[in-house]
């Protein structure tokens, strides 16, 4: 295995640009969703079509392409034109796709559906897909670290360890107005300027958030299955704009294939100079390893996170000290979310100035949304900030698939709110949304037609959230049951005016009193439901006993 | 359930021991060995690893993901995300119950099925979703689940 140096990196990938195919290539979508959906039988099936008609093509599978309602997905481009993308691919269907399509040069127009070109925009229009996170999803081989070069991978790394210093990327980052994409928006620029400013010569941590815990959003493992390469070079450079020589990835376990290829990319990496000892043959030392979650919401929370890593139950605590000062093992640590190191490299690359020139006000850039729920085209979309919600579940998403009207749209999962359809035209940035009582969260996005009950709704949120409070402080460990009992006794008709004066006085109590965002953010869901929805709650409740 | 290997124990306690913090991943990899956590070899690796059984107990209760009994056979797992949650999947629970006999969380008498509730699996696309074992049910019917566990179950002790 080669250890690259600067130079070698940009020759191999001038090698492997100019050995680009002419052939056919094959593409199909083996994510978890793929897999679930029945991608591996269809892999087989085209592998011996292949080998039957004794056709020169390339076989590969890549990450998720983002429309998961239509898996198994299977792309075919044939001497560099432009992609068909087929789904809901059998094992028959794709024997006929490589018979006429591979084969015969003639596309099988039955299960033709919109390919990711088509999808998406190349320039970012509000309303419009634009890929810089999911840019390499579903199109190139997450398992192999020549296709990533090919598509500029750590280029970026190079430019930051040959030609740049700390602050320089700081000011990038600064300049681009990138903010965390875990949910809470904190300006990235200040969290790395912060770590690297703290404790100069110590050891210091960086540490992927990977602990994607919102019921309904899977962006983070998208990525991490889809481009796993992107994420570790976002996690060198910063590990070097920091100082850095250590950084984690803490990841659920739930996640295993992310996990495996997050693995397997390190490995890669490690092995061709990319990471491990004198990277890039500039004497900077940072290494990376793997720690799994265990099922725990709340090790979301940054601080609640690295007690997990140090191996004790993942409860909070109170900050200031903040991570930069003291995190784990008591050093500087800096915690960044998936999609937050995923936009690193593309930034550095493309210059803060073209990243900030995307979004609206402080908003910047784009986010990664996993749209579910009663909608037509459920899926993962990257959309520039500022579209609006309406933008995204009817155009880019179709509609409701019932054909009944939206009611509202859930953000943020269980620390969000609920959005009426009367806000749809609401523009998607940090700001807006908080304004009406959501947050932008870290990116699952529920859509709920006119048969869904927000009471219930709103109940099944404040069940998750008791179920995974830490128990550590009261407001949260307390208050978030007390108000569960409140709504049962309304959703059983035995509620009264009163309790809904309660569940509101509850509430504000959980928001001013908790240790942490989690029991800051429980009553979301359902202060949004009583504010949008009250006739809902209402109509459940006993009449007003006359005097 | 095999009886602790102690071979077993001291493997996993060689591998993490001396990395900072690693109680969780070696509680992984027992529960991987095993499918739970069970009590002795968690005795046993807490010795190998000089911690103490109540920090094992501390850890393993916090967190969703260990087991402290043996599941069932087969393990069916039923999406409850908030996809799942909207297309149907409390009256698949229902229904299970109903046919094996159990509530969610519990294992049957024979110890063939243990029925259970998830977090989000993350294929919100093919949503409601059942797990049997490794297998993945997508889009599935509570009129129909129940055939379709008996077909993809492990039979047999």
């Amino acid at each position: 295995m080669p250890k690259f140096t600067p130079a070698e990196l940009d020759a191999h990938k001038a090698k492997l640009l100019a050995a680009a195919k002419k052939k056919a290539i094959i593409k199909v979508g083996l994510n978890t969703c793929g897999d679930a959906a029945g991608a591996l039988p269809v892999m087989l099936a085209i592998k011996e079509a292949v080998a039957k008609a004794g056709v020169d093509a390339q076989i590969v599978k890549t990450g998720c392409a983002g429309m998961c309602g239509i898996e198994p997905l299977v792309e075919v481009s044939i001497g560099g034109a432009p992609a068909t993308m087929y789904g809901q691919v059998t094992a028959e269907a794709a024997r006929e796709i490589v018979e006429k399509h591979v084969v015969g040069g003639k596309v099988v127009e039955a299960f033709k559906v919109p390919s990711i070109a088509e999808m998406s925009s190349d320039k970012p229009v509000a309303g419009k897909q634009y890929r810089i996170v999911l840019r390499n999803c579903g199109v190139i081989d997450p398992e192999s670290l020549d296709e990533y070069i090919a598509r500029d991978g750590y280029q970026a790394l190079k430019q930051t360890l040959t030609a740049m210093t700390g602050e320089q990327v700081i000011a990038e980052l600064e300049t681009a107005g990138l903010r965390g994409r875990g949910g809470a928006g904190f300006p990235t620029f200040m969290k790395w300027k912060l770590t690297r400013a703290s404790r100069p010569g110590e050891q210091k941590y960086i540490i992927c958030n990977g602990d994607e815990g919102d019921p309904g959003a899977y962006m983070d493992r998208s990525v991490l299955e889809g481009d796993p390469h992107a994420v570790i070079e976002g996690m060198i450079i910063g590990g070097w704009v920091i100082g850095a020589s250590k950084g984690i990835f803490y990841i659920r376990a739930e996640y295993p294939l992310a996990i495996e290829r997050i693995e397997k990319a390190i490995k890669q990496a490690r092995a061709n100079g990319l990471l491990g000892t004198n990277i890039l043959g500039t004497g900077f030392d940072f290494d990376l390893e793997v720690r799994l979650g265990a099922g725990a919401f709340v090790c979301g929370e940054e601080t609640a996170l690295i007690a997990s890593i140090e191996g004790k139950r993942g409860t909070p605590r109170p900050r200031p000290p903040y991570p930069a000062q003291k995190g784990l093992w008591d050093q500087p640590t800096m915690v960044n979310n998936v999609e937050t190191l995923a936009n690193i490299a593309q930034i550095v690359l493309r210059g803060g100035s073209w990243f900030g020139a995307i979004g609206v006000g402080r908003s910047k850039g784009t986010k990664v949304f996993a749209v579910t729920g009663k909608v037509k085209n459920p899926g993962l979309i990257e959309i520039p900030m500022g579209t609006t919600l309406r933008q995204v579940v009817m155009d880019i998403c179709g509609g409701t698939t019932t054909g009944k009207p939206v009611k509202a749209v859930q953000t943020g999962g269980p620390s969000g709110g609920l959005i009426p359809a009367s806000l749809l035209d609401t523009p998607i940035t940090y700001e807006d949304l908080q304004k009406l009582g959501s947050i932008m969260g870290s990116g699952g996005m529920i859509v709920m037609d006119e048969s869904d009950n927000t009471v219930d709704l709103s109940r099944f949120y404040l069940d998750f959230s008791i179920d995974e409070s830490c128990g550590k402080c009261a407001p949260c460990r307390i208050g978030g049951t007390q108000m569960l009992r409140t709504i049962d006794k309304i959703a059983e008709r035995k509620g009264t005016a009163a309790d809904i004066a309660k569940i509101k006085r509850i509430a504000l109590t959980m928001q001013r009193g908790s240790l942490c965002a989690l029991g800051q953010t429980t009553p979301n869901p359902v202060l949004s439901a009583l504010r949008y929805f009250e006739s809902e709650w209402t109509e459940r409740l006993l009449p007003a006993v006359k005097k | 359930m095999a009886a602790a290997a102690p071979a077993d124990l001291a493997t996993i306690a060689k591998k993490w021991k001396d990395k900072r913090g690693s109680l969780i991943m070696a509680l992984h990899d027992l529960q991987g060995r095993y499918g739970y956590v069970p009590r002795d070899a968690a005795q046993e690796l807490g010795k190998l690893m000089d911690v103490p059984l109540a920090r094992i107990y501390e850890v393993i209760t916090f967190y969703n993901y260990f087991k402290l009994e043996a599941p069932g056979r087969n393990i069916i797992s039923v999406c409850m995300g908030t996809a799942c949650y909207l297309k149907g999947a409390p009256e698949i629970v229902a229904k299970l119950s109903e046919k094996l006999g159990v509530k969610a969380g519990e294992t049957t008498p024979d110890k063939m099925f243990h029925l259970q509730q998830v977090r989000c699996i993350g294929c919100c696309g093919l949503a409601p979703v059942v797990t049997v074992n490794e297998k993945v049910l997508a889009k599935v019917k509570a009129a129909d689940v129940i055939d379709q566990v008996y077909a993809c179950a492990v039979k047999g002790a």
